[in-house]
């Protein structure tokens, strides 16, 4: 280590960040529309060339036709903020329980060992076996449909949390012991930082099976919401809007997934993994 | 100052077998002294500094620090582990401040100003660890031990991870720390070359469990040449007592 090395090192630390890593996240965000516009592309091809019947397969024109209908109508957009609410609120009201209780779980041995096994062993209840006891209890409307969400997204949450927290390196919190931190600085300063990774994947998986279960809940009986407009598309023989609804699915699950991956980026920026190394080589 | 009294330390395995690590260990270190602990691996010499930093507790006799029992980790005991140990989430600054968080904030920032200036880091404040290199990273590590200006430095194996060069450098650092500041030094260490460049006394532990087998005083003028007969016979003669084990 000489002095030169240090200065450049230096340096390198405060230089403004070069031009291409700039530009580069744009043109790799394009390279993820390829694909699907390929296969778009494709299919339309394939389906004016008649490959596939239009009972089973419409070309996507059709798809977008039927969907540009609903939406002139109005019912496209409840549709989709109807299927939006229950997700949110199913997964805000499990990820908020499965936050408190793997956090005193993971946190204190005691809560642990009083805790613990009885979740595990609820977590070997498939989700959706639930759902005739909280048809039974919260009746056939929203309640139980924002239930059976929550009870989905509860799991991931909870098992990444809390095994995040006890997966703590004990190296660094023997740093906070030969410091005498106390035990709120602990939290903040090393535990949470250090468990927020594993939370995050966390969240992710959770959200994953929210849309998921909305899926199953709208399905099972509903009035509204996009579960329910591809029943309508089965039963009045509309492969359109399932094909439209499907889609619309994929691009919701999608964007919700993107917007946690992106808030959590700039939380875990401190991170050194492959992903970074390939940044820097693409810098 | 510190004294070390009777210390045994055994631990309990996951099948509730005790381990006894180390056995009526008796130690006096005085003001200002530079001691090395060296021993084969599995000697305890990690375990006694982990006592002495108050980590770990004696199952038996005790650890005296200025008269006074050690029962916990103090500002007075400043620990450097063998890794940097850098909360990788913290810049520099912040991980420093872990050090100092009891005392109020103008404080804080006088105190990492100042020690990042004596381990030549200034420019670093703001650096994430992942941007520093391994003999950086490990002066952030002594930077924080001594922040808080120590009575005694422990440090376990500091340079052991680190390349030979930077090794050198960070051994000569540490000898300039030491004058500056003349903390009570008690260093863990592989390199037998490093305890005799930098020791007062090498204490060499033996055995399973450990006990101190011998003491030897290295009564050389400082700073001391590596290349030294005087040097590289002490080494010689310290690398063939723990040989016979």
């Amino acid at each position: 280590m000489t002095v030169t090395s240090l200065s450049q090192r230096e340096a390198a630390l405060h230089a403004p960040r070069p031009f291409g890593r700039l530009v580069a996240p744009h043109l790799s965000g394009l390279r993820a529309f390829l694909l699907p516009l390929g296969l778009l592309l494709a299919w339309q091809g394939l389906s004016s060339a008649g490959l596939f019947p239009d009972y089973l397969l419409p070309a996507p024109a059709a798809v977008y036709g039927e969907l540009a209908t609903l939406a002139a109508k109005g019912e496209l957009v409840a549709h989709i903020a109807i299927t939006f609410w229950r997700v949110a609120l199913g997964f805000a009201t499990g990820a908020l329980a499965a936050t408190l209780l793997g956090a005193l779980i993971g946190y204190s041995r005691t809560a642990r060992d009083y805790l613990d096994p009885t979740l595990q062993a609820l977590k070997a209840v498939p989700s959706l076996a639930w759902v005739p006891l909280f048809i039974l209890w919260f009746g056939i409307f929203e309640t139980s449909k924002i239930a059976l969400i929550a009870v989905g997204v509860f799991f991931p949450v909870y098992l990444n949390l809390m095994s995040g927290i006890q997966s703590t390196d004990r190296k660094l919190v023997e740093v906070a012991q030969v410091n005498n931190l106390s035990r709120i600085d602990l939290i903040r300063r090393i535990l949470i930082p250090a468990t927020l990774p594993s939370y995050l994947t966390g969240l992710r998986s959770g959200l994953a099976l929210g849309w998921m279960f909305v899926i199953a809940a709208e399905l099972m009986g509903a009035s509204q919401g996009l579960g329910f407009l591809m029943v309508d598309g089965q039963m009045t023989g509309r492969p359109a809007i399932i094909i439209g609804a499907l889609l619309l699915f994929a691009v919701a699950g999608k964007l919700s997934d993107a917007l946690i991956a992106a808030v959590g980026r700039s939380l875990t920026a401190w991170q050194d993994g492959f992903a970074s190394s390939q940044e820097r080589a693409n810098a | 100052m510190l004294e070390i009294a009777q210390v045994t330390k055994a631990f309990a395995d996951g099948a509730g077998v005790n381990h006894t690590a180390l056995e009526q260990v008796e130690l006096s270190i005085g003001e200002h002294e530079i001691v090395s602990l060296v021993g084969t691996s599995g000697c305890g010499k990690s375990t006694l500094l982990r006592l002495v930093s108050g980590l770990e507790k004696p199952s038996g006799g005790r650890v005296l620090l200025q008269g006074r029992s050690v029962t916990g980790p103090s500002p007075a005991v400043g620990m450097v582990f063998q890794e940097p140990r850098l909360m990788p989430w913290l810049i520099v600054a912040e991980n420093i401040r872990l050090a100092l968080l009891d005392l109020p904030r103008q404080e804080q920032e006088y105190r990492i100003a100042e020690v990042l200036e004596k381990v030549g880091l200034s420019g670093f404040a703001r650096a994430l660890p992942r941007q520093l290199s391994g003999g950086m990273a490990q002066r952030v590590a002594i930077a924080r031990a001594l922040v808080r200006r120590p009575s005694v430095l422990l440090l376990d194996e500091p340079f052991s991870a680190l390349d030979s060069f930077t090794r050198l450098k960070l051994q000569e650092h540490l000898a300039e720390l030491w004058e500056q500041e003349r903390f009570t030094l008690l260093l863990v260490t592989h390199d037998v070359e490093e305890a005799v460049l930098l020791s007062d006394r090498v204490v060499i532990l033996r055995g399973h469990p450990g006990r101190v087998h011998k003491i030897l005083d290295v009564e050389l003028p400082r700073p001391r040449r590596r290349t030294a007969a005087e040097v590289q016979g002490l080494k010689e003669e310290i690398i063939s007592t723990l040989d016979l084990s």
